[in-house]
């Protein structure tokens, strides 16, 4: 990898133009995906640069927007976990956030890297979707449940970079997950649920992080044994070396009635 | 670039999007910071940034410009005398084959720095990003609570 560029741009102004610029680019910021995959010439296609956005001011930090709470994109999730606005209004989050790796890997992970990285098990992503996040780039403003297209494909263009993450407030947020151990482990099944509004959000039990609809369908009715029963057709797992399809169908259902 | 290490201004010219782990160990020697897994799982490459526990394998040498880096060399006392942690290892025999121990000391380290008050479950959860192959856990953990006290 020692012929990757490294680019450090001193502005997010600077690191949109250069980004929209430069062929076979890659951002970065924490590491924790794109470092171990750069190692190991997994990333496809192979960059030729990456640009280093885990400096830049206006990538970090969380504020109280109005009725909302935005996260820098490049923040890590040590300061989310330790930030007043998430410990009171997104309680879900910083859960999630303290599952994720352990020191080493929280103080370097980050939201926009979770999202860009789009993977099905990303811990963070079904907590997203449980408090209809927004997705905030350097050109528009997506709903969190248009953002996973497909297998580790977002709707993000070539050239948009997130800047920041944005969290209604006011939502009581249920957080799960299910790994081999407390820390280091990637997800069998992980999942976020609101009951009012209704939302029932699952990650590693499908191609992509997903909302399960029908589940979310019943309650809404107020039906919570048909929103467990109606959960395992929502969900497409399969069967790789963390767990099988059976496994995560069975504890998706167990994990939904502890939630509700 | 330059960057402090264990105290000192060092400057390099180096590809930035080299790792860490390997510009520590192979352009300045400093060898104490181990690699285990290389992808972040088992905390052996841990060194401090800015006073944070990070693994080096995941961190692009050009991200630490200007930044204040320490690694196991840097913990032992100005004397070289080791530091009160380093000596509770031994005293307690808290490393076998040895390779997760620069790890655990640097993470430990901060552990200590952020409190003294520390439970056995404080600690299991402070150093739950650094594996030991050797599973010698309970005398790591004990050297650890020993310098609370």
């Amino acid at each position: 990898m020692h012929e990757v560029k490294y680019i450090r741009p001193k502005s997010l102004a600077d690191a949109v133009q250069t980004y929209r610029t430069t062929p076979g680019c890659r951002p970065l910021a924490g590491g924790t995906d794109l470092m171990a995959m750069l190692h190991a010439r997994t990333v496809r296609p192979q960059p030729l640069a990456v640009l280093d956005l885990w400096s830049l001011a206006e990538l970090k930090g969380v504020r109280r927007v109005r009725d909302t709470v935005e996260i820098g994109a490049a923040e890590s999730y040590t300061g989310i976990i330790g930030s007043k606005d998430v410990q009171q209004h997104l309680a879900a989050l910083a859960a999630a956030a303290r599952t994720i790796g352990a020191a080493q890997i929280q103080n370097r992970g980050t939201l926009g890297g979770n999202l860009a990285n789009a993977s099905p098990a990303g811990d963070t992503l079904p907590v997203l979707l449980a408090y209809d996040a927004v997705v905030v780039t350097d050109r528009r403003a997506i709903p969190i449940d248009k953002f996973f297209v497909g297998y580790r494909k977002t709707a993000l263009q070539a050239d948009e970079l997130i800047t920041a993450v944005r969290f209604p407030i006011g939502r009581q947020v249920a957080f799960r997950k299910v790994g081999t151990r407390a820390a280091q482990a990637i997800s069998k099944v992980v999942m976020a649920v609101s009951r009012d509004p209704a939302r029932i959000a699952i990650g590693s039990v499908a191609e992509v992080p997903l909302r399960a609809r029908r589940a979310e369908a019943a309650l809404d009715r107020g039906d919570v044994e048909g929103a467990i029963a109606a959960v395992a057709d929502d969900i497409r797992p399969i069967d790789d070396v963390r767990s099988t399809a059976a496994y995560r169908r069975s504890v998706t259902q167990n994990i939904l009635r502890e939630l509700l | 670039m330059r960057f402090t290490l264990n105290g000192r201004t060092v400057s390099l010219d180096v590809v930035g999007t080299r790792r860490l782990l390997d510009v520590l160990r192979e352009d300045l020697g400093a060898t104490g910071t181990k690699e285990g897994c290389g992808e972040g799982e088992c905390g052996a490459c841990s060194v401090l940034i800015d006073g944070e526990v990070v693994d080096s394998c995941l961190v692009a040498v050009g991200q630490v410009e200007g930044r204040d880096v320490v690694t196991v060399e840097g913990l032992a006392l100005q004397d070289g005398k080791l530091s009160r942690l380093q000596q509770a290892f031994i005293e307690h025999g808290a490393a076998q084959c040895g390779i997760c121990t620069p790890g655990m000391l640097l993470a430990a380290h901060v552990l200590l720095e952020q409190s003294r008050r520390l439970t056995a479950d404080d600690v299991r959860e402070g150093l739950a990003g650094n594996l030991c192959r050797c599973t010698g856990y309970t005398k790591i953990i004990d050297a650890v609570l020993s310098c609370t006290k």
